[in-house]
């Protein structure tokens, strides 16, 4: 069903842009816009200087520029470098999640990837024998002391100034390196060719959008920069029903989960967060506030899974109720 | 070139192996040559279809291939570690065996490096690693350090050659003429004047020496492939060290593999003797010793402290319904067996040293999978995936065809070059001839102190 959908949404999108190439590609080669003649949004006298398919320089009124979802609107090398004065963060508050697996399900919509592809997994927890298992959000860490950025011998995978660790599948060669050096298993390797809508596959590649996937290259969880750097969220932080993930800025010292607004040191001083395998000194930039007082027990995000997705869990499930 | 009697005598022996290239050695060629082939249509297939066609997915991303990566670079060390080591203290009973060190080094520092390349998903960006090298990543450091020791293992063994290129120059085989252009080039003009004997001196010294701090280079940088990570069973501060002596020791396995082979086929047991293999026995058991002593020292700390992540790898290293007899295996053959037989004087014969160092040398390349594999089995986090394919790591066809071609192709290439170069070095042997044949080594070694 889901499947469905982004195919659906791929088609539409593909007609527009089919459109909208023929008028106007961006300067930068990197940026495409569209300019709608019935756009009815008044000028605004700010003036962008385009490159025209014919490779003319055409200049356009700003107000008249659509930007279409997924079409990097930055260079590759700003790419690189991040949003300037941001330094992104995030909080998992796991004493709410219940395993609803709307952010899994979200992320793959947005990014175009299968239904076994998880950038973002939910894993149940069960730290010791007699310990109460929790249900445990899991994407990339973007961690200050990334040991995947580390050991890449090209530079495929960077970290930027404002704490994003991202990836450049153009330049990726594959060797996995990255992988086995992630101690939280959070980057996925495209074994085979990735199936992509066709509007998605012709897209011109950003590392900001990650679009299109390409065989043979490593990827994971982006903490989607095109979203942000419109100050939009996450489509995990925003598709979550029960507020689990604070998403926002650690300068301006705020995060929000879609619902509220709140001060991020205020919430990890409050709340006791921690970091998650703190000891393996890879300093992590999402925060997880402990799982006490839970707002659903955890069998609620057990039983309504299908068969398989249960499978997952059985261990830890069964051995808890016998 | 003038030859003296003994050398006269070793040239007549081995003249037939590098004139003719009998149907026995067709048949074997052409075999091997298949074997490749199918490797060939095997690396088609992942180059086409993705590393799907692999047993590699999300958590044990790398299996096989970097096993071979790891083993090949280990056994080229009989040529570098071993000849050089020789070389440096002037050890007599060197000079029939060095050729043969240093093939096997030349030949597995060609092949090991091609494994590492199918791990890489994107061959058609290798380029890359030069473009955009980042001196930070342990790859780099082994795309340099393998590229400076070829280099120097290429350069190691034709130093040692080119006197005899000069020989098989002058002696007016019976062979085609491009073979004959080819000896006259490789030559590069050798008349055996003085001041060329002593250029030729000079350099083979120098790259003994170079070659043996390089060697240890190279696997160092290896294995801090996986000692750099965080991973349990990889994060060791030892594995430099215990690479490095596992190299020499599977090395030395092989060289008295190759030794034996040619002993048989090339019936030449009046220069490679009994006491050949009883040396290198010797040298096998010390390094045997040293490595059982790292890896107990290695696996001893991981169970005693019992850290969470590392008791989960060595549980599967000692339960027997997972790696256990596989471990096992590892350590009495790659350890206990060589040991023995070689200490015990009644089995201390060629026959005998020849078949524990075939276990040997498979029990290390065991060793190497269970070094890789039951650790990107043990991620930190749980897996709680259901794919089976990507919580335990089997091996394809196509992994285990392109392990076997490369296998194939150290055969391949070894016979080729055999049939190029003698395998007896015949420039070594002095006037004195058969000085280097180990039953007159003692007595010459005592001369030499005396004289020194």
């Amino acid at each position: 069903m889901a499947q469905e959908e982004i195919y659906d949404k791929g088609r539409r999108t593909f007609l527009k842009t089919a459109a909208v190439a023929t008028v106007v590609t961006a300067a930068c080669g990197s940026a495409l816009c569209s300019c709608s003649s019935s756009n009815k949004d008044v000028a605004s006298g700010g003036k962008v200087r385009l490159l025209s398919p014919e490779g003319e320089i055409v200049e356009i009124d700003s107000a008249y520029l659509n930007h279409q979802e997924h079409m990097a609107i930055v260079s590759k090398l700003e790419a690189r470098e991040g949003i300037a004065g941001k330094k992104f963060v995030m909080v998992v508050d796991l004493s709410r999640c219940k395993n609803a697996r709307k952010c899994v399900t979200a992320c793959q919509k947005w990014h175009y990837r299968p239904e076994e592809t998880e950038w973002l997994s939910v894993k149940l927890m069960k730290d010791s024998e007699k310990a109460a298992p929790y249900w445990f959000p899991k994407q990339c860490f973007h961690c200050d002391n990334p040991p995947c950025v580390k050991v890449c011998p090209v530079d495929a995978t960077f970290k930027r100034d404002d704490g994003l660790v991202l990836i450049d599948n153009e330049r990726c060669i594959g060797c996995k390196f990255c992988m086995a050096a992630c101690p939280y298993s959070t980057r996925v390797f495209n074994w085979d060719e990735p199936e992509m809508p066709i509007d998605i596959r012709n897209l011109q590649y950003n590392a900001e959008t990650g679009l299109p996937a390409k065989v043979g290259t490593v990827e994971k969880c982006d903490f989607c920069p095109d979203r942000t750097r419109e100050g939009l969220l996450p489509p995990c932080v925003e598709a979550c029903p029960n507020g689990v993930f604070y998403f926002g800025d650690e300068n301006e010292d705020t995060v929000s989960n879609g619902d509220e607004t709140v001060s991020f040191s205020q919430l990890i001083k409050d709340r006791a967060a921690y970091r998650f395998m703190e000891e393996l000194g890879t300093k992590p930039r999402v925060y997880y506030l402990p799982p006490t007082d839970r707002q659903f027990p955890v069998e609620s995000g057990y039983d309504d899974l299908s068969e398989p997705l249960k499978d997952r869990f059985r261990d830890i499930m069964e051995n808890k109720t016998h | 070139m003038e030859l003296n009697k003994f050398q006269q005598e070793l040239f007549d022996k081995q003249r037939p192996v590098i004139e003719n290239f009998s149907k026995k050695t067709w048949a074997w060629t052409l075999f091997f040559l298949s074997w490749v082939l199918l490797g060939g249509y095997a690396l088609y297939l992942q180059v086409v279809d993705g590393h799907v066609v692999t047993g590699m997915r999300d958590n044990v991303v790398w299996g096989l291939y970097i096993a071979n990566f790891i083993f090949f670079i280990g056994i080229s060390y009989a040529g570098a570690v071993i000849s050089g080591i020789l070389h440096i203290l002037q050890v007599e009973w060197r000079k029939p065996i060095i050729r043969i060190a240093e093939m096997i080094a030349v030949i597995s520092t060609i092949i090991g490096p091609i494994f590492i390349l199918l791990c890489v998903g994107r061959l058609d960006r290798l380029h890359h690693l030069f473009l955009y090298s980042r001196l930070q990543s342990p790859i780099t450091w082994d795309v340099f350090a393998i590229g400076t020791y070829l280099t120097g293992s290429v350069i190691f063994l034709y130093l040692a050659l080119i006197k005899d290129f000069a020989i098989y120059r002058d002696a007016k085989l019976n062979i085609p003429k491009w073979k004959q252009k080819l000896y006259t080039i490789l030559a590069i003009g050798y008349r055996g004047t003085p001041s060329q004997k002593k250029h030729i001196k000079v350099s083979t010294n120098l790259m003994a020496i170079m070659i043996i701090p390089l060697a240890i280079i190279v696997h160092s940088v290896l294995s801090w492939i996986f000692g750099m990570t965080l991973r349990p069973g990889w994060h060791s501060t030892i594995f430099g060290p215990y690479f490095v002596l596992a190299a020499i020791y599977s090395g030395t396995g092989v060289l008295i593999m190759a030794m034996w082979v040619y002993r048989k086929i090339y019936k030449l047991k009046s220069y490679l003797t009994d006491k050949h293999f009883v040396y290198l026995g010797y040298i096998m058991m010390a390094l045997g010793a040293a490595y059982g002593y790292f890896t107990f020292s290695e696996y001893l700390t991981d169970w005693y402290s019992s850290e969470k992540w590392n008791s989960e790898v060595i549980e599967k290293l000692f339960n027997p319904a997972k790696y256990g007899w596989w471990f096992l295996f590892a350590n009495v053959a790659g350890i206990l067996l060589p040991i023995l037989v070689v200490a015990i004087p009644k089995t201390r014969t060629p026959n005998l040293i020849a078949i524990v160092s075939f276990f040997m040398v498979i029990a290390l390349w065991v060793k190497r999978y269970l070094i890789i594999v039951p650790t990107l089995e043990s991620p930190l986090l749980p897996m709680q995936d259901t794919r089976l394919e990507y919580v335990k790591y089997s091996a394809t066809w196509v992994e285990w065809a392109l392990t076997l071609a490369g296998i194939a192709s150290f055969f391949l290439l070894f016979t080729l070059l055999s049939k190029l170069v003698t395998v007896i070095p015949i420039s070594e042997f002095g006037n004195k001839g058969t000085e280097a044949t180990p039953e007159m080594t003692e007595p010459v070694k005592k001369t030499e102190m005396v004289s020194a």
